[in-house]
């Protein structure tokens, strides 16, 4: 099963590091990849450029209307991402636990689903 | 049909049919596909058994019967959505091939349960809700009229969480030794918080709440049977310590009565010896928690004769270290209390005092009795009149309520 791992920390706190606390962080991000990797736990994911580069995209009514930063305002900003493949939920959360910035923030395991033809999950529950 | 069988297997329903189930989700993998077919299985046993009698082995005779009429289910259910086919011949599969009713695996099954309905993942009213639901067998009606909400809100709310269940795959499963400790805490404070619900709030159905606080002392106790770990011991002992002053505690009115002023002989005997046991074995493992240390404080209490006999250091002993494991601003306020019973009520003032100047004390009504209570024993009669008015300005509950109005009215008597 599929779950993505959005790892979620305040921005304002990482830039107070040093430039080397942060290298150091980053290098135990690499081996923490390198790790999820060999045990076959890894598909993919990527760190992100803070929120200060982020946009937002709506359409209403057929335009497009584009917005600077997220969507909104929180304490804690999603700074990356790792989509894990994992037997169940207490393994995500194992393998959860073991993302370097878990320790600055917090981390919201979420199971993904697929898309289908028809009969899709979590939404159209009316009629 | 002859009585003593439909007698026979009410006995059989009440005691085994929560474990029939626990197992039957293991082995079918769906909570609503389990309750469905324990529900065929004892309707297959009210047929049966009659005329066949009664299987030597009830237990196993309906995990299986309720295994096939699920088969059954899902073959029916497949005629119209063929996905449910792949489902129904894995389970006839697994059939052939596993031996999954040894004794051992069924046991475990009940954890399994325990832990998955209180998974950390789902909120705790969820994991309450839950757990009296599929662990405890309460129905829903009694489970919402125990938490005053309507059956249909206590109803979505066992949906949501079976959902959750499903969706995030919460694993059917006692946690590997890396998770245990933390897992086992959240399996710990749900029995706590049931036990509680129906011990301490004074609203709602007085039986309801009877057979709240007795479920958690019996899943306590089971859990205690299972995984007898010193803090699942620790808690057990807390439970019925607390359960035992029960008589003592309340006027036929319903008023609260303050455990220095509480009838002693009125103290269940049979669970405070049986606390008192649990909390000296959760001790001397050196492997104990908050709840331990919490019942070794009710425990000290038991076995004191009068408030005054009371071995006072040793309770205050026993909330600093209740203090290292888990620092809150109620444990400070009682080990204050306890420190005004063992160095006299100026001491206990001077913390009292400090801990009055910052929140969350300073609005909360029983810091207010508290320091009222030590004023009036010091024969200060103004302060301690207007913190009772602060306390009971600031009280919620009618039963609270009525004690500060009276301790108010005692004084003005003095």
């Amino acid at each position: 099963m599929k779950y993505l791992a959005l790892v979620y920390y305040d921005e304002k706190r990482m830039e107070q590091k040093t430039q080397q606390e942060w290298d150091a962080l980053n290098q135990e991000c690499i081996a923490c990849v390198e790790d999820l990797s060999k045990s076959g736990h890894f598909i993919t994911g990527s760190p992100l450029m803070p929120t200060s580069a982020a946009t937002t995209v709506r359409v209403q009514d057929k335009r497009v209307t584009v917005t600077d930063g997220p969507f909104a305002e929180t304490k804690e900003q999603l700074a990356g991402f790792y989509m894990l493949e994992a037997k169940d939920l207490n393994q995500a959360i194992a393998l959860a636990g073991k993302i370097p910035p878990a320790r600055y923030g917090s981390v919201e395991v979420r199971p993904a689903r697929e898309l289908m033809e028809t009969g899709n999950t979590a939404g159209g529950n009316a009629g | 049909m002859p009585e003593s069988i439909q007698v026979r297997l009410q006995e059989i329903y009440q005691t085994e049919s929560r474990q029939v189930l626990a197992t039957l989700i293991r082995l079918l993998g769906d909570f609503d596909l389990a309750e469905e077919a324990l529900q065929e299985s004892f309707a297959a046993a009210l047929c049966q058994w009659p005329a066949d009698g009664i299987p030597d082995n009830p237990r196993a005779w309906l995990v299986s019967t309720g295994r096939f009429k699920a088969i059954d289910q899902l073959r029916r259910k497949a005629r119209f959505d063929v996905s449910y086919e792949d489902v129904a011949d894995r389970l006839e599969n697994e059939l052939a091939t596993e031996d999954t009713l040894e004794t051992h695996a069924i046991e475990d099954d009940r954890l399994r349960l325990i832990f998955t309905c209180c998974h950390p993942s789902l909120a705790p009213e969820a994991q309450l809700a839950l757990t009296l639901r599929e662990v405890c067998g309460l129905t829903t009606e009694a489970i919402a009229s125990a938490f005053l909400i309507s059956p249909p809100t206590l109803a979505q709310r066992i949906v949501r969480a079976k959902a959750k269940i499903r969706d995030a795959k919460i694993p059917y499963e006692v946690p590997r030794a890396d998770q245990l400790a933390e897992r086992l805490a959240s399996v710990l404070h749900a029995i706590y918080l049931i036990f509680n619900e129906g011990y301490s709030a004074s609203s709602g159905d007085s039986l309801v709440r009877r057979e709240l606080a007795a479920e958690g002392i019996r899943l306590a106790r089971l859990v205690c049977q299972l995984l007898p770990e010193p803090e699942v011991e620790g808690l057990l002992a807390l439970l019925l310590l607390q359960d035992s002053r029960r008589k003592a505690r309340v006027t036929t009115e319903g008023d609260l009565i303050l455990l220095e002023q509480q009838d002693r002989s009125l103290w269940d005997q049979a669970q405070v010896n049986e606390g008192c046991a649990l909390v000296l074995r959760a001790l001397a493992s050196r492997r104990f928690g908050p709840y331990t240390l919490q019942a070794a404080i009710a425990a000290v209490h038991a076995e004191a004769a009068t408030v005054e006999a009371t071995d006072w250091p040793q309770i205050v002993g026993l909330y600093d270290a209740l203090l290292e494991r888990m620092p809150s601003p109620v444990i400070q306020l009682n080990r204050a209390v306890a420190l005004a019973m063992r160095d006299g009520p100026a001491q206990g003032l001077v913390l009292i005092d400090d801990l009055l100047t910052r929140p969350p004390l300073s609005d909360y009504h029983l810091a207010h009795a508290a320091r009222a209570d030590l004023c009036r024993r010091l024969g200060q009669k103004t302060e301690a009149q207007q913190a009772y008015q602060r306390a009971l300005a600031l009280a919620q509950q009618g039963p609270e309520r009525r004690f500060l109005a009276r301790r108010l009215a005692e004084l003005d008597d003095d």
